[in-house]
């Protein structure tokens, strides 16, 4: 089947089995290798990406299903070189270890961010569920989205 | 102190991961390469009957399929450790076949290979094959599989013992104070089975190049050398420097990833017979299905007490369950990385432990996170609490009447305990202490009892737990039946411009060892960190190493980076006399350059790094070149110790734990870099919470796994903790040049039992002494009806 999706702003267009999810579809078709797969079954988060406007776990859409869609992975995320501020804000408080679920736990604050500018602790860590880090305990992680929403409500 | 030494430098790796560049196994595409998939029985004990590989062959885009009928089939991985039966009878160690053959010992064994062009050609070719089993009854629990009848997991032995072993004083010593003792606290329960879960699945991708007779495995493993050496001596029989083991960003390990495993062998095999590369990447149903699994004790213990709460003696009996078969250091787990820690920071007497270590029908149980400590720590912190409240004493007073005296290991002498090991260094009560003061310990007890009133149950748990890390002395391992060394390998190479590269044998997973590394060797060298690049994880880059795991990189591996610094200085030294025209003895080395003493005569460590490769004017004899590698062997372990205390509320009408505060002092030695600690100690309270609250990998009767997913087997997520108050107590480790001991696994081998002595202690007035892990809602909610 021909899907036609675009990814950070660019158009692509392929020529696809039916049954491709859309986290293979960008590791395997685009490339874009910034997109993990932890599990298959949407229950780590690893592969989080941003789907017209909102956070989906992309193992579990089918590219097919993201025909005529915007997304955006990851590689989207820093503009010019310069990291996100959500990006920063892992660095500066040491929100990755091992760094795999790393880019789905960044799509997934910008989600938490765009729906709750100013979150409290339980609403960053409820917007977490989804997602497993193994290495953090998660203390980081909080603390790098505090220290996001700060630098973008300044 | 330095520059960068103590300073919470943010870390160099982790542009790379933010920004999706990282390159782990799976990211990497050579040209050529196919795709395999696994057929894995379903069953947990079966003979195999036949495979019919014929209509899978026929399936679109397959390449090859192997099956353990096939060469491949011969061969098998071993173990790494060797712990023999007491009676003298030598370990009983199956190899774990690459394929199956006739036999399938454990639910998931491999029993056929598809190659294929596509990952999905090799799943879809994967489900043609037939493979007719005829199922047997299966053993899955370690108690039950030395139990008369048990079905054997190997037809090779009259029972599914691999090994037995015991430690400390004679047991009818032991046995005979616990009858003199005035109180006898007991304890029957099962330290569970865990999964550790790295959160990128194993992934590897094997290459053969033709031309030069060269193999290259791509491997997501914490011990690239060391794999090296097993497939390629004891498995595959392949020339050792015809193989390179590369291994960069990998995904976590937390133990899982320290082994050799099947399928590296296999399609390391199977490249050269295809000829072209062949990747495998685990999903997650296969790694809950094979990736190594963590603790499984049976545990029976007696711990006595004189009338004032002194420990008099402590006797335990475990069966530690090792799988279908062993896997690299499994041997070694519920032996001498668990016996010898059961001296705890108590100065109890008297102490025997007795293991029995059979094979069951499971995927094979090795180290994960801790390694037999977190197994020691939990009964030695849970009897000891326990004990507390049977006699009505306090839990931190009844630490406090049995701490070994603080000791420093210079003036006053390591602690020899009755289980063969010499503390290096401790201060017990003041990590207690701190930890009681953050607390607010008094204040709690009073918060406590008058939540009580109102029908609130608050409990507080502490845990004051020691760990031996800094693997390891490699004569003191060797006697203790390991097959390696575990010394480790720094080299130092000063590029001609002052530039260095350091290569390192221990291996990165998320620890930062590039920038931790980085920021002590700058120091050392007086030069900034953005001139040092820290390489590992390439076995054709880094001359030697054993890897990461057992807190050992820091200790172990920084401590082999030193030596070759100051191999490097000393040198160094003699080409800047040379230059100075002074001597040696008359220089002195600071910020990065030697000056002749009390004159501002000085030559730079760049200078001195180009006269080394140019050596036009030189001192006569000595090499060009500023490059240096060194082995360093540790003449004892580290041991770092701490006081962790959780405090909880559990909902009277559900039993649903609230884990509201947790406490994590820690002394791990000197500190590198606080941020980096702080983060290890997070992550390692997170997993050791997981096992007190939630997780269990459990099989049924017939060995079928039921928590087989991410729906049935309960991994922390973020809102199951709270935020974790880190503090530290320092005492050096005396005994490597950075006075370090290591911080990787302390979270996780401190914190399970304070998370149940808080549980245990916030339902004690219900009469409740004791609760089987994990503390589920209604596993709590039934100790409280009873």
């Amino acid at each position: 089947m021909n899907v036609t999706i675009t990814v950070n702003g660019k158009q692509f267009t392929h020529d696809i089995e039916p049954r491709l999810s859309l986290a293979q579809y960008l590791r395997e078709n685009l490339d874009l290798t910034g997109t993990h797969i932890g599990c298959d079954t949407s229950g780590c988060g690893a592969c989080t990406i941003t789907m017209d406007g909102n956070a989906v776990k992309s193992c579990t859409v089918l590219a097919v299903q993201a025909d005529g869609s915007e997304i955006t992975t990851i590689e989207g995320m820093a503009q010019n070189g310069e990291m996100h501020p959500i990006q920063a804000a892992f660095k500066e408080k040491h929100g990755l270890q091992c760094g795999f679920c790393t880019p789905g736990m960044v799509m997934v604050a910008a989600d938490i961010l765009k729906n709750y500018p100013n979150p409290s602790e339980e609403d960053i860590r409820h917007g977490l569920k989804g997602n497993f880090c193994r290495c953090t305990g998660y203390h980081n992680i909080v603390k790098s989205i505090q220290l996001a929403a700060e630098t973008i409500n300044d | 102190m330095g520059e960068f030494i103590g300073k919470s430098v943010k870390r160099r790796e982790d542009a790379r991961f933010l920004k999706g560049m990282g390159k782990y196994t799976d990211d990497i595409k050579l040209p050529k390469m196919t795709h395999s998939a696994f057929v894995r029985s379903p069953y947990a004990h079966a003979k195999i009957e036949n495979v019919d590989i014929s209509e899978a062959e026929k399936a679109d885009g397959v390449v090859a399929i192997f099956t353990g009928k096939d060469a491949c089939g011969e061969y098998g991985v071993p173990c790494g450790w060797q712990v023999d039966f007491k009676n003298g009878e030598t370990m009983r160690e199956p190899k774990h076949p690459l394929l199956a053959k006739d036999k399938i010992r454990h639910l998931g064994e491999a029993v056929t290979i598809v190659i294929a062009e596509t990952l999905e050609q090799a799943r879809d070719a994967a489900e043609l094959v037939e493979v007719d089993y005829e199922e047997l009854p299966a053993v899955t629990d370690p108690k039950k599989a030395m139990e008369e009848g048990a079905p054997l997991v190997h037809d090779d032995w009259d029972s599914n013992a691999a090994f037995d072993w015991c430690i400390g004083n004679d047991r009818a010593e032991v046995e005979a104070a616990l009858e003199k003792a005035h109180h006898v606290t007991e304890m029957e329960y099962r330290n569970q089975r865990l999964a550790p879960n790295a959160m990128e699945p194993r992934s590897y991708i094997a290459d053969y190049d033709v031309n030069g007779d060269k193999y290259t495995l791509y491997t997501s493993t914490q011990n690239p050398h060391l794999i090296r050496l097993l497939m390629c001596a004891f498995v595959l029989g392949l020339p050792e420097h015809k193989v390179r083991i590369v291994s960069k960003d990998v995904g976590g390990g937390f133990g899982s990833k320290i082994y050799h495993y099947t399928e590296e062998a296999l399609l390391t095999w199977a490249a050269k017979e295809i000829g072209r590369p062949v990747k495998w990447t685990s999903d997650r149903s296969e790694a809950f299905l094979t990736d190594a699994h963590g603790r499984d004790h049976v545990v029976k213990s007696r711990m006595g007490f004189d009338k004032d709460g002194k420990i008099v003696a402590h006797l335990t009996d475990e069966y530690c369950g090792m799988g279908a078969y062993l896997s690299t250091f499994a041997p070694a787990v519920p032996t001498y990385l668990h016996g010898t820690l059961f001296q705890g920071v108590y100065t109890t007497p008297l102490i025997h432990l007795n293991v029995i270590a059979p094979f069951t029908h499971t995927v094979p149980v090795d180290a994960y996170r801790g390694a037999g400590r977190p197994e020691a720590t939990y009964l030695l912190e849970r009897i000891i609490s326990k004990g507390a409240q049977e006699m009505g004493m306090d839990a931190a007073e009844i630490r406090y009447k049995n701490f070994i005296p603080p000791f420093d290991g210079v003036e006053e002498a390591g602690y020899q305990t009755q289980v063969a090991l010499q503390y290096d260094s401790g201060n017990y009560e003041a990590a207690l202490k701190k930890g009681l003061e953050r607390l607010g310990y008094d204040d709690f007890r009073k918060e406590q009892s008058e939540a009580r009133k109102n029908g609130r149950l608050l409990g507080v748990g502490i845990s004051t737990y020691i760990e031996g890390c800094g693997i390891a002395p490699s004569a003191v391992v060797g006697a203790l039946g390991a097959r390696a060394g575990l010394y480790e390998v720094g080299q130092v190479r000063v590029q001609p411009t002052g530039k260095v590269s350091v290569f390192t044998g221990a291996h990165s997973h998320g620890q930062g060892h590039e920038t931790v590394f980085a920021q002590f060797v700058a120091d050392k060298l007086g030069i900034d960190m953005a001139d040092v690049e820290i390489e590992h994880g390439d076995t054709d880059q880094v001359a030697f190493g054993m890897g990461t795991y057992g807190s050992r990189s820091l200790a172990v591996g920084g401590s082999a980076i030193i030596k070759s610094i100051d191999k490097i200085l000393e040198k160094g030294a003699k080409i800047a006399a040379h230059k100075l025209e002074a001597a040696e003895d008359d220089l002195e080395y600071a910020s990065g350059k030697w000056t002749v003493k009390g004159t501002d005569k000085s030559v730079s460590f760049g200078d001195v790094a180009l006269t080394a490769y140019v050596p036009h004017n030189y001192p006569e004899g000595l090499e060009p070149g500023l490059d240096f590698s060194s082995f360093y062997d540790p003449s004892n372990f580290t041991y770092p110790f701490g006081t962790h205390i959780a405090v909880v509320e559990v909902d009277a009408d559900t039993g649903a734990v609230e884990l509201q505060r947790f406490i994590a002092v820690d002394d791990v030695g000197n500190i590198m870099n606080p941020m980096i600690v702080e983060g290890q100690i997070h992550g390692g309270v997170a997993q050791g919470v997981g096992q007190a609250l939630l997780e269990e990998v459990a099989y049924d009767e017939a060995g079928q796994m039921i928590t087989g997913s991410y729906m049935d087997y309960a991994m922390p997520r973020a809102d199951d903790l709270p935020m974790i108050e880190t503090e530290n107590t320092v005492t050096p480790c005396p005994h490597n040049p950075l006075g370090v001991k290591g911080a990787g696994e302390a979270g996780a081998i401190g914190s399970t039992p304070a998370v149940v002595n808080a549980v245990v202690d916030a339902l004690a007035h219900l009469g409740v002494t004791d609760i089987q892990m994990p503390l589920k809602p209604q596993t709590v909610w039934k100790a409280m009806q009873n």
